[in-house]
């Protein structure tokens, strides 16, 4: 089947969706963000592969955590990083999307991290880009967060390093989360074998079953004996119309307490894609607490995706 | 000396060899490095023999992967398999016993040297090899080699690790 994110030799071209990428691309990219994690730690935190390269961040929507992290990757490769933020440049001047693209290329670009709210636009850009170019999703609407589900399983195998053996649950917003797509479709086809989603009904997306987790609705049920504990943000801003009664109320029932964590395995860990909306889906002694990992995954996060930039650079047709 | 191709040799007893001509080079601030993985393998086996010749010194040990820094990166892309690499001790003034199974075009060397720089400025780096095969690209060269010996071009000479961690070496014809 045609994939839009590799050459004509199966080599991952553009990163735009985890879902449909075989498992030995996801596994390379993993063992190869190991070899990434020691570079932060030696005296010249700097690799030369892509010196000479221009990775350009557009970002449609904001993101600063995102943005930064894709910015430190760029920049231990050695390529030189520009940051464009449209919003406040020149789409509210009325250009279009594939004109900003057509005017970095001009400006010899060779990779796009592109983020936009419209599910699809990684997509799109990279069906329109020169041979040369290579496109990150770094984010699309509600439709998938690549580099941020292979941060997380990466982030999962380093501390449970039996992915076959494991019990996953995500709480929260699934329906608006293109964090949880990309970690469901990660870790289904790294052979996790229990994938839970526990949310209310009005947060899960029509038929979620289909891509092969369990449904709870009941938070007390959906932790038992789970070994990784993964919160997603509450979306304020995505939330329209009455989804949720109260944030209070949202606590109560979904929110990460201390308490409710003992239900899990007593050596589960506990993650969070960030940013963090504290006791409203956790509670600040889960999130500063010993089983949390949750800044490793944003240490983690730059080995990744200094991963995916390395691999991508230098996969052509 | 130069050995014909058709009787390969046998990497152990080459393993005796580069042990008992690295004994010179042992100093109190000696480390060894391996290259992945052939160097890696040789550098874990001798690593005990020439501490237990010279008690005095510490020869801590590490491995470096040096495919981020290879010079084929823009024609072939990032090597599939990379492993980490691991110095754990400070590079800063060592003196470095580099070891590699083939010697061969120089560039390995080159990438791996460029990596070591980046943790720190060693005192000296010495390069070991079990076989320098002919064929540098670059001015670079080993200093101390158990084996000469001429392989075409067209040829790949290999080192493999058994079962039974034994060292041996392959010749192939290239793909």
């Amino acid at each position: 089947m045609y994939n839009p994110q590799l050459t004509k030799d199966g080599k991952l071209k553009h990163l735009l969706t985890i879902e449909g990428l075989p498992r030995a691309i996801l596994n390379q990219i993993l063992d190869t963000a190991e070899s990434f994690v020691g570079v932060a730690e030696r005296e010249v935190k700097k690799v030369p592969l892509l010196r000479g390269k221009t990775v350009c961040n557009i970002f449609f929507e904001n993101s600063t955590r995102t943005r930064t992290t894709f910015e430190i990757a760029a920049k231990r490769l050695s390529a030189d990083v520009i940051n464009l933020n449209v919003n406040t440049s020149s789409q509210s001047k009325g250009e279009t999307i594939l004109d900003t693209v057509d005017n970095l290329t001009a400006m010899h670009a060779d990779m796009f991290v592109v983020r936009h709210a419209e599910s699809g636009a990684a997509h799109f850009i990279a069906s329109h880009v020169a041979p040369h170019i290579h496109v990150i999703n770094a984010g699309d609407g509600r439709h998938a967060h690549p580099t941020q589900g292979l941060l997380d399983v990466f982030t999962i195998r380093r501390y449970k390093p039996e992915m076959h053996n494991l019990r996953v649950a995500l709480v929260g917003d699934v329906l608006h989360s293109r964090v949880a797509r990309s970690e469901i479709h990660a870790l289904t086809t790294l052979g996790v074998p229990e994938v839970r989603v526990i949310a209310p009904k009005t947060l899960l997306p029509k038929d979620v079953e289909k891509l092969g987790v369990q449904v709870y609705h009941d938070m007390d049920k959906g932790l038992k004996d789970v070994d990784v504990v993964m919160m997603l943000r509450l979306q304020n801003e995505r939330m329209s119309g009455a989804l949720l009664p109260s944030a209070q109320e949202y606590f109560k029932c979904y929110g990460l307490t201390p308490e409710k964590l003992l239900l899990a395995r007593p050596d589960a860990i506990v993650m969070h894609p960030g940013p963090m909306n504290r006791g409203v889906e956790i509670d600040s002694a889960v999130a500063d607490g010993k089983q949390s990992v949750i800044l490793p995954q944003v240490t983690y996060g730059i080995a990744v995706r200094m991963a995916v930039m390395s691999i991508l650079a230098g996969n052509s047709e | 000396m130069t050995t014909s191709v058709h009787n390969l040799p046998d990497a152990e007893s080459l393993l005796n060899t580069l042990t008992s001509k690295l004994a010179a080079y042992i100093r109190p601030d000696t480390a060894i490095v391996g290259i992945h993985s052939g160097g890696a393998w040789i550098a874990e086996k001798i690593t005990p023999l020439l501490r237990q010749s010279n008690p005095e010194s510490e020869l801590t040990l590490g491995v470096l992967d040096s495919s981020f820094y290879r010079d084929d990166y823009n024609q072939r892309g990032l090597h599939a398999e990379t492993r980490p690499s691991q110095i754990p001790f400070d590079v800063q003034d060592k003196h470095i016993l580099l070891i590699d199974d083939v010697f061969y075009t120089g560039r390995t060397i080159r990438a791996a040297m460029n990596e070591l720089f980046d943790y720190g400025r060693p005192a000296s780096i010495t390069l070991a090899v079990l076989i320098n095969r002919g064929g540098r690209e670059l001015p670079i060269c080993p200093q101390v080699t158990a084996l000469e010996l001429e392989v075409p071009h067209h040829q790949k000479l290999q080192l493999s690790r058994d079962a039974d961690n034994r060292l041996h070496f392959t010749l192939e014809e290239n793909a």
